[in-house]
């Protein structure tokens, strides 16, 4: 059962992610040149991981639902690797300022996010 | 996204399929990782090792295939989708990365925290540039089935 939860969440995360990608992932000039896509799906992820597991620290809400939101599509809706490639692609660019705000600002504003979600989970 | 989805102007059911089915896969793979690592876990101040694991292998593996497909524009058009979009999307995390370490500074353990956060970055950063170099490599090799007849 735990496998199923995984794998569907994982699925629909997957997709999801790379629809965003379709949609925000035009590479341009200047700003246009940020990562947003893969930075929009990572705070979401990061927002709503903190809700679930929030949550579920609270027993508030039964494992299940921690696997199929939080391990399956929080985890997959969100990227190490591309968040990684990017920040690498950048800096082999020319633009190692924007390399260097990227991903300190998707650490900062994810680890906060993350931290506002567990605040807003429902704890009674 | 492949030519053909630039030019048909929507995305192709078969794309979302192959993403859907890697990101699945990779998830599990990830859950299987997390399961295999027991330990005092992030509230314990014990450190991520499990989450990072996941993202530094699914950075080297990314760098490699990117490299690849780099020196290879004739790639098959389903590998990113599948490989790169799916499986390794899927396989590593940046949500859990951050819950990590909310549960390890809630819990007083700012230290391992810090660790966690600055060492999954730099960690990722230096598996995408070794993979980028390795796939490159093995993607300037000349293809033996299509480079051998033409002297």
């Amino acid at each position: 059962m735990t496998v199923l939860l995984v794998l569907l969440g994982g699925g629909v995360g997957a997709v999801l992610r790379h629809l965003v990608a379709q949609r925000l992932g035009r590479a341009g000039d200047g700003w246009r040149a940020f990562p947003w896509a893969t930075f929009a799906v990572n705070m979401a992820g990061a927002l709503l991981l903190g809700i679930v597991a929030g949550a579920a620290a609270a027993n508030r809400v039964p494992h299940s639902v921690l696997v199929l939101t939080g391990t399956g599509f929080c985890g997959a809706l969100t990227t190490f690797s591309t968040f990684s490639h990017e920040s690498v692609r950048l800096a082999e660019g020319r633009r190692a300022a924007m390399a260097v705000a990227y991903v300190v600002v998707s650490v900062a504003v994810g680890l906060a996010l993350c931290a506002l979600g567990w605040r807003l989970a429902p704890t009674a | 996204m492949t030519s053909r989805d630039v030019i048909a102007g929507r995305v192709d059911a078969g794309v979302l399929g192959l993403v859907a089915m890697g990101g699945a896969l990779g998830s599990l793979a990830r859950w299987a990782c997390a399961e295999s690592f027991a330990g005092p876990g992030p509230a314990g101040g014990g450190f991520p090792w499990s989450t990072l694991l996941v993202n530094v292998v699914g950075s080297l593996a990314l760098g490699v295939l990117a490299g690849w497909m780099e020196r290879r524009p004739a790639a098959p058009w389903w590998l990113r989708p599948l490989l790169a979009v799916g499986v390794l999307g899927g396989f590593t995390t940046f949500s859990t990365y951050v819950l990590d370490a909310r549960g390890l500074l809630a819990g007083g353990h700012g230290d391992v925290g810090a660790l966690a956060l600055v060492g999954g970055v730099l960690a990722g950063a230096g598996a995408v540039v070794v993979g980028l170099a390795v796939g490159r490599r093995a993607g300037s090799r000349p293809d033996r089935r299509t480079a051998g007849g033409a002297g």
